[in-house]
Formats: structure tokens, sequence, C-alpha cells
């Protein structure tokens, strides 16, 4: 199925947006973030962007105070997923200009809209900024 | 006004929640809001509906159950306003799930809201219906979503594409519906069409093959032109990610060649150009430039052969792996283990990097570089492998420990190419990682050990110098007790010493000293125990002037607590005090551990393992040189593998000792039919003239039960009771013994003279109108359990069979023996006919009856036929 979840952590392990693509219940989901989150913060800088977690792969990258943690099926492509990090982060630094941790906690709906923008049903839909952001930018207007 | 009331903001809340000191603290603050939201949805509260919901979504992210809210989301995605309706279905994907039945009742409302007239509550609603629709809701929708991937706006078709992948998912057979919609997105413009129709038409062709025929036949040439458009095109601001055009549908669209040109040499050459462009143009120094190598290199491998493509192909991955970027290096090491696949040749060239990336300082590589390693190894290059990877394995941390054990262990199996170099390799890695050695990897050491007999003395020796060193690993411990028990007569007297070796002195003692200390220092180990046990009385045949010492230590364990110990040492001390006579015919060395039947017997019970292992994808298996040697394994489904107790007809030595042990010493005395080869080997062992084989057996079984724990202990008592009942029994291996001697207390296993059981009446256990066979039962006195049974076939038609070959098998609670048939060929038409002996032993004998399944294979006129059935018809009290 491509991307089965997305995950924004903070280095002190609290989540600031999941999104899943798979259900889980939410014991077992507070388990797997506790558990890929240790995981991840435990690797410094200079180890690979790719973890082996059970029977899928976390592609993470930090930014600033945030951990980007993108869990994908085995036959994905890695590399590509670190861009498609990236393109989410740009895009939501285009919104909110200068995006940091405490723009997506106050509007967190916003952040979830660009998401589901860009990724439905754990594949890519949409790469250009400009098509990405236009509804939101209107639904703004709007209210 | 109450502070925590509905008309909080969302971001109040979240300011209330942050300044939180503790989890405690926090829990309150979310119950007090959720109590208020509850109050609010009971009083039907329309303006603050989306605020709670907002609020709702933020309590469900930090992991409190929020179901109340889902009939809020409900009224919300049916309200008319354009915000209502985006909270609602935002709260609809987050917070449910396709099982949820609330479910259901929104499809009235997807339904009319993809019939909208404005274009983005027809986008929400798809997305919704994308991410979180049953199968019900899909069928009900699909005709819907058909129409949207023809709506004027592309922005509604892409959402309609990926919608129409979860339906296909969730109903395969509406995919022929989608075929044609889908084929004609490909030759979209707009990107985000393009990229979800390029999905849409993978995972048609996953779930459908007409389809992949279909996108096959008409496509191929489209997606090869857009491919080559996107490469070529010029910088375009929208799409751009450094220097590249939209390199996801770059990647899209190589994972779709890929999948259309598997398996089909036509479409792999329309591929070639396109292929080669992309590979040999990109730019290499961005991120974004190496993900659509890989994935370029992905497709290369997998599509038909086409040389200069390959070679491409590993050129890259050689770039890849020296690069100094981990996330590169990993990516190559995954190739290249599809890589090997396809070419082994060239991987074999980039060896040394690999080994150097198992030494790496990131687990995820290691762990790639370990299993490509593993897949290189061959008989040439073997040796200085398994140096690299022994040295590493010191320097491992634990984690890893466990992984490189098991590889270098399956590895030196493998591709030994001699003796004395797999008993070198097995000692270090018993030194290093002992504790990570699983069982059967050491029994086989044993067995090695025990069949490289010019060895026997370099062997012990270098054990008792490892053992000295490193006495906390298990494994090894065990290994040098036994090898020590066995040779330790070698070990003293410095016999058969090659070339590079040092010179030891050991007196006999330091080899008691030895065991000693293996006991006090295993004193929570079983297994370990009971070896040191019996190598201790071996040693005491070898070396008497040591029988006092050794005495005492065994007699320590008399009263241990372990009923195995306490077991072995009342035995023992009982030969040490009253029977030194025989003491060294008892514990002579055992004979060769047949190699054969026990890698026979392990890849056998290892059948079950091997079909569900994951493992690589490739045809390698690990470890098991050897095929299931079981031939009725697989014999229908008779409830499980080892139900079916296989029916040797040529008799495994090992499998007769085991499987003989519950049925005491009767089998020898007087069977009615002349026993043929199977029971030959028993009847030797229990004969005379041969004592070796025959006492050691039973050192054989200790051995072999006691470190599979399975047999119970009465199993080893039948076993010495049984075998040590042939000192006495010199003249007639027919007259039985009573038991007293030797184990007090114990009351003599009455062994009546032989005379024929009560007779059953002959049974035709199978008849078809070309075969029929009949079962003459008999049974021994004093062993109700076991059967003989005679079977004899007759040939009812009028042709001649050849290659005749019964076969048998029975469930778990008997056990089966076949004899060998008195020939192979049936004469037509009853004019002759075959014999065969079974010997079946009924655990639940008076319990149950027998059954049995049988297949019959024979030849006629050159035809291979084939019948079979189960017999249920045996008599009652077999």
């Amino acid at each position: 199925m491509g991307i089965r979840f997305i995950l924004m952590v903070n280095k002190q392990g609290q989540t600031r947006l999941a999104q899943y693509y798979e259900w889980l219940t939410l014991e077992e989901r507070r388990a797997l973030e506790g558990e890929i989150v240790r995981k991840c913060l435990a690797r410094n800088e200079q180890q690979c962007s790719f973890v082996e977690h059970r029977n899928y792969k976390i592609v993470y990258r930090r930014y600033a105070s945030l951990f980007f943690l993108v869990g994908v099926d085995n036959d994905e492509n890695e590399l590509a997923i670190l861009e498609f990090i990236h393109l989410l982060v740009e895009t939501m630094d285009r919104h909110f200009g200068n995006v940091c941790e405490l723009d997506i906690m106050f509007h967190l709906e916003k952040a979830h809209f660009m998401l589901e923008e860009m990724v439905m049903n754990g594949s890519i839909v949409e790469t250009s900024k400009a098509n990405i952001l236009t509804p939101i930018q209107l639904m703004d207007k709007s209210s | 006004m109450n502070p925590f009331s509905s008309g909080t903001r969302l971001r109040d809340m979240i300011r209330a929640i942050r300044a939180c000191k503790t989890a405690a603290e926090e829990r309150a603050v979310v119950r007090k809001e959720c109590a208020a939201i509850r109050a609010a949805i009971n009083e039907n509260d329309q303006d603050y509906r989306h605020r709670n919901l907002a609020k709702l979504m933020f309590i469900h992210m930090l992991g409190y159950p929020t179901h109340f809210g889902q009939m809020e989301c409900l009224k919300l995605i049916a309200s008319a306003g354009f915000p209502e309706k985006r909270i609602g279905y935002l709260g609809l994907m987050l917070l449910l799930d396709e099982r949820q039945e609330v479910l259901m009742l929104v499809t009235n409302s997807l339904k009319q809201d993809l019939n909208h007239s404005n274009q983005y509550i027809v986008g929400l609603a798809l997305c919704a219906l994308g991410n979180i629709c049953s199968a019900e809701m899909a069928r009900d929708l699909a005709p819907e979503v058909e129409r949207l991937l023809q709506f004027r706006d592309p922005n509604v078709r892409k959402k309609a594409a990926l919608c129409s992948i979860r339906i296909i998912k969730k109903v395969p057979d509406l995919a022929e519906n989608f075929i044609n919609p889908a084929s004609s997105l490909l030759k979209e413009k707009h990107h985000g069409v393009l990229i979800t129709g390029v999905q849409l038409c993978m995972d048609l062709c996953k779930v459908s093959s007409e389809a992949l025929e279909y996108v096959r036949k008409k496509c191929i040439e489209g997606l090869v032109k857009t491919l080559r458009d996107i490469a070529n095109s010029p910088y375009s601001p929208e799409y751009d990610i450094a220097g590249i055009t939209d390199p996801f549908l770059h990647i899209r669209l190589l994972k779709l060649l890929r999948i259309l040109g598997q398996g089909d040499a036509d479409a792999s050459d329309c591929m070639n150009d396109i292929l080669a462009q992309v590979a040999t143009k990109t730019e290499s120094k961005k991120n974004a430039g190496n993900a659509i190598l890989y994935e370029c290199v992905e497709t290369i491998m997998s599509i038909e052969d086409n040389g200069g493509l390959r070679v491409l192909a590993i050129n890259i991955l050689g770039r890849f792996l020296s690069n100094r970027d981990n996330n590169i290096r990993y990516v190559a090491l995954n190739m290249l283990m599809k890589a090997i696949v396809v070419d082994a040749q060239a991987v074999q060239r980039h060896r040394a990097t690999i080994l150097e990336c198992v030494k790496d300082s990131d687990a995820s590589i290691r762990k790639r570089a370990l299993e490509l390693v593993y897949l290189l190894v061959n008989e040439s290059n073997v040796k200085p492998l398994t140096k690299e990877l022994i040295e590493y394995l010191e320097v491992s941390d634990q984690e890893f420990k466990g992984d490189l054990t098991a590889k270098i262990c399956s590895l030196v199996e493998k591709f030994s190419p001699e003796k004395i170099w797999y008993i070198d390799q097995m000692l270090k890695v018993l030194s290093e990682a002992g504790n990570f050695v699983k069982d059967e990897v050491w029994h086989a050491l044993i067995v090695v050990i025990s069949n490289a007999s010019d060895l026997h003395g370099y062997t012990v020796r270098a054990l008792y110098r490892a053992f000295q060193t490193s006495t906390e690993q298990e494994s090894l411990v065990r290994v040098a007790v036994w090898c020590i028990g066995e040779y330790g007569d070698m070990l003293v007297n410095n016999v058969g010493m090659l070339d590079i070796e040092e010179p030891i002195t050991v007196t006999e003692s330091d080899t008691v000293d030895a065991v000693e200390v293996a006991i006090k220092r295993h004193t929570l180990d079983l297994t370990t125990k009971a070896m040191a046990l019996i190598a201790l009385l071996k040693l005491s045949s070898r070396f008497p002037s040591c029988s006092e010492r050794i005495k005492d230590i065994i007699v320590q364990n008399k009263r241990s607590l372990m009923l195995e110990l306490q077991q072995r040492s009342i035995e023992f001390n009982c030969i040490l005090q009253k029977h030194q006579n025989i003491r060294s015919a008892l514990l002579e060395r055992m004979p060769v551990l047949d190699e054969a039947t026990f890698s026979g017997r392990r890849a056998g019970s290892l059948h079950t393992a091997i079909s569900t292992s994951t493992g690589a994808p490739h045809n390698l298996q690990n470890g098991i040189a050897k095929p299931a040697a079981a031939p009725i394994a697989d014999l229908l489904d008779l409830s499980s593998d080892d139900a079916a107790a296989p029916s040797s007809s040529g008799g495994d030595f090992l499998m007769d000792l085991l499987g003989v042990d519950l049925s005491p010493a009767s089998a020898p005395s007087g069977t009615s039919q002349p026993p043929k080869a199977g029971t030959d080997v028993l009847l030797d062992l229990l004969s005379i003239g041969t004592s070796p084989p025959a006492q050691s057996s039973s050192s054989a079984s200790d051995i072999l039960s006691s470190s599979q724990d399975n047999k119970a202990p009465l199993a080893n008592l039948n076993g010495l009771a049984s075998l040590s009942s042939l000192p006495a029994n010199a003249t007639s291996p027919a007259s039985p013994v009573p038991m007293m001697d030797l184990l007090d207390g114990l009351g003599p296993i009455p062994q009546k003279h032989e005379e024929n059981g009560p007779a059953y009446p002959s049974l035709v256990a199978y008849e078809s109108s070309s075969l029929r066979m009949t079962f003459n039962f008999s049974k021994q006195p004093g062993n109700p359990q076991m059967t003989l049974i005679q079977a004899t076939f007759t040939n009812l038609s009028p042709n001649v069979y050849n290659d005749f070959l019964f076969q048998a098998a029975v469930p778990k609670f008997l056990q089966l023996h076949l004899d060998p048939a008195s020939s192979n060929t049936l004469p037509a038409s009853g004019n002759g006919s075959i014999t065969q002996n079974l010997k079946v032993t009924n655990s639940q004998q008076g319990k149950k009856s027998l059954v049995m399944r049988i297949r019959i294979a024979y030849k006629m006129n050159n035809k291979d036929v084939l019948e079979e059935g189960q017999i249920n018809n045996f008599p009652r009290d077999l």
C-alpha cells in the first residue's frame, strides 16, 4: 500500500501529528509510536535515515526540533520518500511562513488538510506546492 | 463562566494542556474538556460544533478514547457550509475506520456530496471515500466514482483515480469497469492526474491479469513517450525539485514500466532506450536524482535481460556503494541482493566493500551487508570470508551477535572444504559466542567430530585448551565435556598428534578436574550437568585410578531435585560400585554417528520450517544441505507432519534405537517372521558378538535423548534395562532375564518365553478392481502394544505390475515400521504375491484402534498407477 503512516514527533517523544493509512487500535498506535521514536532518537547524524521495524521500513528526517517519520512497505523507494518528506516540509513552510512546531500544534487541522491533499490512501497524489495550497488558501479566504 | 466550556477555542485548550506539569494533570484537563464536549453534544449545540470536533481530534491524537464524537462528525458532514463539512470529513477520517457501523450512515451524505456542484466538496467526499470506505460502500458508490474519472476539473479527476484504487482493492470484481477510464488517464498532461493515473494502472495490473495485458498492448508507447517528455522537459517552477522536473512522476512511471516489462520480452524492448537515457543522463549529486537512479536500476533488474543495460545498472550500484552518504549505501546494498540473482559475478567484484560494510557503525547497514555476504559465499571464498566474519564477531555488539553467529554457523556447515577446518572454525565461534549457538548446531558438530576419527586427538586437545579459557560459553562446555569423556585417554596420552599442534601435558586428574569445573560452574543447566555426569562415568572406565574421586563427585548429585540428574547419579553409582566387571564393556568408545541419517532427520523435522520461512526472495536455503529424507511426510493430510511416523523400510539406525526404546527388549526375542534389514541391525545390537555398538547405543540414546529433552526417563531406563540384560545373556538371545541385579528395587519386566499371542482374524485391508491387500496379524506375548502385520498383495488384473511400492502412514499415537517387500514385481491374475512385513506399536492400545492410510504405486504397461486408501477396520484391540 505504499505509505502506512506519517508521524511528526518532537525530541521529547510527544506526537504532534499522526496520520495512519491502515487501521490500528489506540494501544497499538501508542506502542508503535513509542518503539519507533525510541529507535530514531537513539541514532546520530551520521547514520542512515532508514530503520527496519517488524515488516516495514521507517524513513525519518529531523528538522529542527521535530522528527518526521514515514512508515512504508518494504518495496517502496526509500530515497523518494525522503524527497517527499522534504516536499511536505517545504509546503508547510510556504503556507505558514517559516513553519515551526508550534504552528503545527495550533493549526493542526490545516496541517492535516495539507497532508490530505498530498497523500491519499497511502499513495502520493499531488507534488506541486501550488496545487496543494490552492484549496487551503481558498478556504482561509472564505472563512 | 466555566473556563472549560465549549466556548474555549482550540488554542486555549492546547495551551492549558501544555501548561500541565504531570500526566495526572493532563488527564484531568482532558477529562474536563471531554465532559464539556459531551454536554455540548447532548444539547445539540450548533455554533461550536466544529470547534469541539477540532478539540476532539487533538485529544484523540494524544491517545484518549473519543468515540462519543463520532455522531458529531456525521452531523457536521450533513451540514451545508464548507468549513463544517471540511472538519466533519477530517474527523471522519481520523476518528473512524472502516469497521465501524457508523460508517454506513455516511453513505448517503457521501452520495449527495459526490454529486454536488461545488468541486471542492466533491473532492472532499472523494478523499474521505478513498481513505476509509468499506466493501459495501465501495460497491454502492463505484458508479459515481467512475463517472467522476472524466470530470472536467483535474483535481477531482486525480482524487477519483486514487479513490478507484481503494475500490478495486476492496472489490476486485469491479476492476474491469475501470480499465478503460484508467488508460485514458495516462494520456493526460496534468501531473497530478498522471501520477494518480499511473498508480491506478499499477494497482489494476496487480489485481487483474487482463488489465495487465490490455495496458501492455495499448499503453506502453504512450508511457515511454511521457517519460521521455518529462526527462527532457525544460525547467518548470511548479514541479521542479533540485533541478529535476517532478521526480515523483519519474519514479512512478518507472515502477509501472517495471510491472509491465516483467516477464514480457517485447515490452522490455520498448523500454530499453528510455531506461538507458534515464540511467545515464540523470544527475546524481542530489537525493532526487539518486532516487530516480535507484528506481531505474530496480526496473532494469526486473525486466527481461538486456546485457548492456544490466552492466549499466551494476556500475551505478558500484558508484552508490562507494558513496559516503549512508542512505545511498543502504539502498545500494538492498539492490545488490536482488542483483545477485541476476549476475553473481559482478557482485563478487564488490566483495571487499561489502565486507567493510559489515563492520560499519550503522546498525541498518550492518544488517543488510551481513545478509548480502551470506549470499555471496561459495566454495572458493568461504575461508577468507569466514575468517573476517569471525574476527568481527569478537568486537560486535550483543544484539548483532545472535544474527552473526547463526549466519557463520550455517556458512561453515554448508561450505566447509575439510573437516579440520570446520572443527577449527566451530571451536572459535563457540569460544566467542557459544551462548548464541543453537542446539542443532553443536549436535551437528558432535556428529562431525565422531566421524573424523583421525582428528579425535586433535579435537579433544583443542577443546581442552579452549575450555580452560572460556568456561562461560554453554555450548562450548557441553561439546568439551562430551569429547573429554569420549576421548579422555587420547588427551592424556597425546594420541594422534598432528604436526601443527604443540604438545600439552594433561594428567588423568586434570581431566576429572575439568569435568568437575563444568558441573560446579553451571549449576543451573540440566543438560550440561547431565552430560558431565556421563562423561565422568566414561572417564572412570578409562582411568580406573580416579574412580574413587569420580564416585564422590557423582554421589553429590544423588539428592538433586532434578529427576534426570538424580536418576543418573544413582545408576552410575550402582555401576561403579557393584558392576566393575561390565563397566569397561559398557563404556567403550561410541560408534560413528551416521551423518546422513542425522542430517536427514534434522532436515525432515525442519521440513515445515523451511516451507514457511521468509528469508530472501531467492532459492537458497540456509544451512540444510541434504534434502528431507522422510518419504511419507507429505502423504496427505494426516493432521501434522510429525503425526505421520516415517516408515523407513531401510531402517534408520538411530531412529530404531529411539523408537524401540518404548517397547522393551521383546523385539528380538522371537518374531515369527524372520526380521529383515531394519530389525537385523537391532538383533545385531542385542546379540553378544558385537558388544561395542550395543553398549554405546545406550549412551547414544542417552546423549541424543537428553539433548532433545523429549524422551521420558522411562525410556532411558528401558534402554539400559534391555541392553544390560545382554552380558548375562551370554548364550541365547531369546531367553529373557530378570532385571533385578542391575536396578535395585525395580521388579523384573516379565518376559515369557515366546508363544504366539491371541490370534486375530486376517483382514482384507484394501481391495480394488485391480489389487487386493490382505493383512495377517500376530502379537508377541508380553508386548500387547506391538502388532506384527504381514501384508500380502495379490494382483487381480491380467497385467503384470512392476516397480511395486507400498507406503503407509499412521497418526501420532502409532508407530510404524516397514520392512522391505519380498519383491517389487507382482505377477498377473494372482499367480504370485508380494509380502511385506509391518510392525505397528500402539501407545493407546485398548483405547484407540489402529488406523492407517496407504498408498500403492506401480507400473502397469509402462503407465504409472497410484492407488490410495484408508484402512479403518482393524480389529479393536490391536
